[in-house]
């Protein structure tokens, strides 16, 4: 192939803003709809997330040269479900309620695209270094799109950010903004104004 | 290349699944291994942690679990309340059934004596978020305090419930308020029998 795969810094690059998993790819969406009400379970669900796609895209690079095509993805799967088990673990034994309040949101993790499209399109391809700064770019790339949800939904619909007052108390906390419908109204108009600064930037140039 | 050649190629390259599958199974029967207590542990934590707000005046240290046959023949365990200085003060019995959602798990505080409801918590729910999550709230779940436990408590649709043991649904949520009616319940007609025998025989059978 003629094509060069982009080098490591570049793929770090790439997955925080470039080809955000959330605002660039449309990738995640089950997670950021579902658990941005408030800045704490969206961290959580992002450093989970990110536990995740970082420790599957090590493994894979490393037996890249191992994979058979029709059996890769049985492979990427099963190297998931591995981490994400672990994760729900891990937070039931030491979050507890942070893993009651996420629920089912975290064995969900299994099918976030965003993961196995790195390993289809990165770690199955490159090497270890790679695999790693395109699993921790994205992963940034994931938190700060989660994050960005997660304080307007929590800022508006209860006044605190990470549980801490923000406005005052005469704000009139917006019940819709912590419902699922703030967040498909927050994730439209979010991406409607990337989409208007991307564009504008793209133009000036 | 033959078919015969082809298939012993697949087979030899699938060696790298059936690794990964025995070594990742390993891992995680690893981590089950380690964290399971401590997982238990935190679920158990949660329940002594709430019994003082179920029953007042116990103190979650003096609290015992003791096991319990439910008239179905079903064993279970149920709190002996115990207070700071002793007194036997109630009890706490864990239900829980199926809700809006998921299955519903509830800890019930009764007195002493089995007559009276004396709080109720939520240990877990998946209800819907807006609705029937607020079950776990404090206004749904007050209504139950102070309930008798002679006769089941029926939810109506109405704001205030007037009968004597009538509760109010949550608005758009009357069915995870006629689930959370029912598990209560079902627990107290099984266990109501079974647990003042526990009483006249406190050091009950098994142990």
């Amino acid at each position: 192939m003629a094509l060069q795969e982009p080098t490591a810094l570049e793929r770090f690059v790439n997955g925080i803003l470039p080809e955000n998993p959330v605002y660039r790819q449309l990738l995640g969406m089950c997670p950021t709809l579902a658990v941005t009400g408030g800045m704490k379970p969206a961290m959580t669900m992002a450093a989970a997330t990110a536990f995740v796609l970082i420790s599957a895209n090590v493994i894979i690079s490393l037996i890249r040269g191992l994979l058979r095509p029709h059996l890769r993805i049985l492979v990427f799967t099963l190297t998931i479900a591995t981490f994400v088990t672990i994760a729900d673990r891990l937070l039931a034994a030491y979050l507890y309620q942070m893993s009651k309040e996420l629920g089912p949101y975290v064995p969900l993790i299994i099918v976030n695209c965003l993961i196995i499209s790195r390993c289809e399109i990165c770690a199955s391809k490159q090497g270890v270094a790679t695999a790693a700064s395109d699993a921790v770019g994205m992963s940034l790339g994931f938190a700060l799109a989660l994050a960005s949800l997660a304080t307007v939904r929590e800022v508006l619909g209860t006044g605190t950010w990470f549980g801490l007052a923000v406005l005052p108390q005469s704000w009139p906390n917006w019940g819709i903004m912590v419902l699922p419908p703030g967040a498909f109204l927050t994730l439209g108009l979010l991406l409607g104004l990337a989409e208007w600064v991307g564009q504008k930037r793209r133009s000036g140039v | 290349m033959n078919d015969t050649q082809k298939q012993r190629g697949y087979i030899s390259q699938a060696w790298l699944v059936i690794l990964l599958a025995l070594l990742y199974g390993g891992a995680l029967a690893g981590v089950q291994t380690t964290l399971g207590p401590k997982i238990a542990e935190n679920k158990k934590n949660e329940t002594y942690n709430v019994i003082p707000l179920l029953v007042p005046g116990a103190d979650k240290t003096k609290t015992v679990e003791l096991p319990v046959t439910d008239i179905d023949g079903k064993r279970q365990r149920v709190y002996k309340a115990v207070s700071a200085d002793g007194k036997h003060v109630g009890w706490v019995l864990p239900a829980d059934g199926q809700g809006f959602a998921d299955r519903i798990e509830l800890l019930i505080g009764l007195d002493a004596s089995v007559s009276t409801i004396t709080g109720l918590y939520v240990l877990d729910q998946k209800e819907t978020p807006g609705l029937g999550n607020f079950i776990s709230g404090e206004a749904f779940r007050a209504q139950f305090t102070g309930k008798s436990t002679d006769e089941p408590i029926t939810v109506v649709t109405f704001d205030p419930a007037s009968g004597i043991n009538e509760i109010t649904a949550l608005s758009g949520a009357t069915i995870s308020s006629d689930s959370v009616a029912a598990i209560v319940n079902s627990a107290i007609e099984n266990l109501k029998g079974p647990i003042r025998e526990l009483r006249i025989t406190p050091r009950g059978r098994g142990g």
